[in-house]
């Protein structure tokens, strides 16, 4: 039933659960992760505005895919409205901190559990329908929030979207870029952390066997309707606070950010990163935010010997995303983090791989 | 109550509703017998306006003559994206399915948009299409009544196909099952392709007669959101339900427009009550009007 990514290469074996169970598999694992987040809090002041932007919206994005990913990688249903979930929490945030005076540090954490709220009521045909019906139940929550966005003059601005401060701890402005950096890196980790750990968890463990074959997690005694509207909680909390970070980063909230192709977008970065997969979800977004931008330049490269091609530079971003999940379909259905086991096992066994 | 207003709108969304039910037959042919749930109709639909309408403007074909090209190149297209999207995706789980035809949805979309460009373009008046002509005090459009025609055209050709020709029980027996169905010595690939041609001809022509209808852009992609809760409604694999849903759709939708007009005052309920409908549809019975109950053997 269905494929299990990122199976354990041969060879690597556990001696004991407690070792199964481990946050880092291995002692190289631990300190690779804690040397690249020092190195970006090292590294990231002498950064260039533009590099510092993308870093900032690479974590935002890494953050609501990592959501995405406890849903459609660990659980194995699949929403087509996270992109609006984002937005709710975006609108949320900012609704929070203009309406009520509540200060950010609050706020936003607010919003993510009021977008948790939302899941779970949009979760609830979860309970009872799967796979394709699923999407499709999802894909009408896209619209239904998207129109509510646009119309609830009261919470989000209507149609003239609403303003989002940036944030202050305690008085403390975080006004620039790369101040606002530190606090996403911040909140990345923490999710990181946090859906590492509840993926070595009883609850974990019990949205794997809800995915992997759902009759036989029930006759084990895991509650499946009980885990799949969770699991819509738990991935519209990540949405949430990604979204409030996405708004008081743009300092402004507006309904057109977050149509049904952001949700795809989504969904391309843990396809591309690997579902299932936490870093994946990392490596995922990085790609889909640098893959449009790298083809803009490519393209504004080639109309240089083809004038032709000018005139397709603002398409070619969104013709990209579409041809990579295509292409990661078709050649690599396990996404990179796949590959990137490939590439080290074949150096771990050099003179034999291959 | 403005009963003439009411009565115009209930046509309209009949006439509307057909539309969407030949999309929707379209959508239901592709996962009735590949099991895949074709996002990118909606794009299928608006290539084949574009297509159309570039061969009648650009090349100054006859209309007859561009109709015919445009049916070839859909066939063309459905059975190239079949064999080179689709085949190497059997047996993948159903995410990777869905995501690859929303991948195409996304990439077709832009391509047009750079191809076509982002206006709305008017097909030149072939037929006489924007006279007006009044059925029993109604007044209606002559490109309303060759829409409502060839919808009804379409639907007897399916009819005809499924029931009397040899591919078409060919088909029956692939979507019921394709074990069988090969054994028996029906090449599975041929029919899968076929399945893709015919959807994509027939959303052709459907996109031709919207496009003829209103005017041909990049937003008539929109009915191939709108087939969803039409389909859900009639049963996903259910033709006779794809119909039944779409016209249902098509008719909710006016009223809803109607309601909102006269008493409720929210507006743009119009665009969104189906989904809400579908919402509807899926928490008290999943599997639609006439779909069939998914039995899982353990």
């Amino acid at each position: 039933m269905g494929h299990v990514p990122n199976p354990r290469p041969a060879g690597d074996f556990r001696t004991s659960y407690i070792d199964d169970n481990r946050l880092f598999k291995t002692h190289f694992e631990k300190y690779a992760a804690i040397g690249v987040v020092l190195l970006l809090i090292a590294v990231a002041p002498f950064l260039g505005a533009y590099w510092i932007t993308q870093l900032i919206l690479i974590g935002i994005y890494a953050i609501a895919a990592i959501g995405l990913n406890i849903l459609v990688g660990t659980t194995g249903q699949i929403s087509l409205g996270h992109g609006a979930f984002f937005g709710f929490g975006a609108f949320a945030s900012a609704w929070l901190a203009t309406s009520f005076n509540v200060p950010t540090l609050v706020s936003m954490p607010a919003a993510a559990l009021m977008t948790t709220a939302v899941g779970m009521i949009f979760g609830v045909p979860a309970a009872r329908i799967k796979g394709l019906y699923l999407a499709i139940a999802t894909l009408a929550s896209q619209f239904i929030l998207e129109d509510f966005f646009a119309r609830a003059d009261w919470f989000s601005g209507g149609v003239y979207g609403a303003l989002a401060d940036r944030p202050d701890i305690f008085g403390y402005m975080l006004d620039t870029d790369l101040k606002y950096f530190y606090l996403v890196l911040f909140w990345l980790v923490i999710s990181v952390i946090g859906v590492s750990n509840l993926l070595r968890s009883r609850d974990g463990r019990a949205l794997v066997a809800v995915r992997d074959h759902y009759l036989s997690a029930e006759v084990m005694g895991v509650n499946l309707t009980k885990y799949r509207i969770l699991s819509f909680g738990i991935s519209s909390f990540f949405a949430g606070l990604a979204g409030a970070l996405f708004g008081h980063y743009l300092e402004y909230v507006s309904v057109e950010g977050f149509t049904i192709l952001l949700s795809i977008q989504f969904l391309a970065m843990i396809i591309i990163g690997g579902l299932g997969s936490v870093y994946g979800s990392i490596l995922g977004a990085a790609f889909i935010l640098l893959l449009p931008q790298f083809m803009e330049s490519a393209t504004s490269i080639m109309a240089v010997a083809f004038p032709a091609m000018e005139s397709g530079k603002a398409y070619v971003k969104q013709m990209s995303i579409g041809a990579a999940i295509i292409l990661f379909l078709i050649f690599e259905p396990e996404g990179l983090v796949h590959r990137w086991q490939q590439i080290r096992a074949s150096w771990k066994l050099f003179p034999f791989s291959r | 109550m403005k009963w003439d207003l009411l009565f115009q709108l209930l046509v309209n969304g009949l006439i509307v509703g057909m539309l969407y039910g030949v999309v929707a037959m379209c959508f239901v042919l592709i996962y009735k017998s590949t099991q895949v749930v074709n996002f990118a109709q909606g794009e299928f639909l608006v290539l084949g306006a574009w297509v159309c309408l570039a061969l009648v403007t650009q090349m100054q074909l006859p209309f007859f003559l561009a109709f015919i090209f445009t049916l070839v190149f859909m066939a063309i297209f459905g059975i190239v994206v079949q064999t080179v999207i689709l085949r190497p995706l059997i047996g993948e789980p159903i995410i990777s399915v869905i995501m690859v035809t929303i991948g195409l949805s996304i990439f077709m979309q832009s391509l047009m948009n750079w191809i076509f460009g982002n206006d709305a373009k008017r097909f030149p008046d072939v037929f006489g299409t924007s006279d007006v002509v009044s059925i029993m005090g109604l007044n209606v459009e002559v490109a309303y009544l060759l829409s409502l025609v060839l919808s009804l055209v379409i639907m007897a050709v399916f009819f005809w196909f499924f029931r009397f020709t040899r591919h078409g029980l060919a088909m029956r027996a692939t979507a019921f099952d394709q074990q069988i169905a090969q054994s028996l010595g029906i090449s599975v690939k041929q029919t899968f392709a076929m399945a893709w041609a015919i959807s994509a001809m027939v959303s052709g022509v459907a996109g031709i007669v919207i496009g003829i209808v209103n005017s041909v852009s990049n937003s008539l992609a929109f009915v191939g959101i709108k087939v969803f809760p039409a389909v859900i409604l009639g049963g996903l694999d259910s033709i006779v339900g794809a119909v039944v849903g779409g016209i249902i759709i098509g008719v909710l939708e006016n009223m809803a427009e109607y309601a909102d007009g006269q008493w409720l005052k929210i507006g743009n309920l119009y665009t969104i009550a189906p989904f809400y409908v579908l919402i509807i549809i899926l928490m008290i019975k999943p599997y639609g009007l006439f779909g069939t109950k998914d039995i899982e053997r353990i």
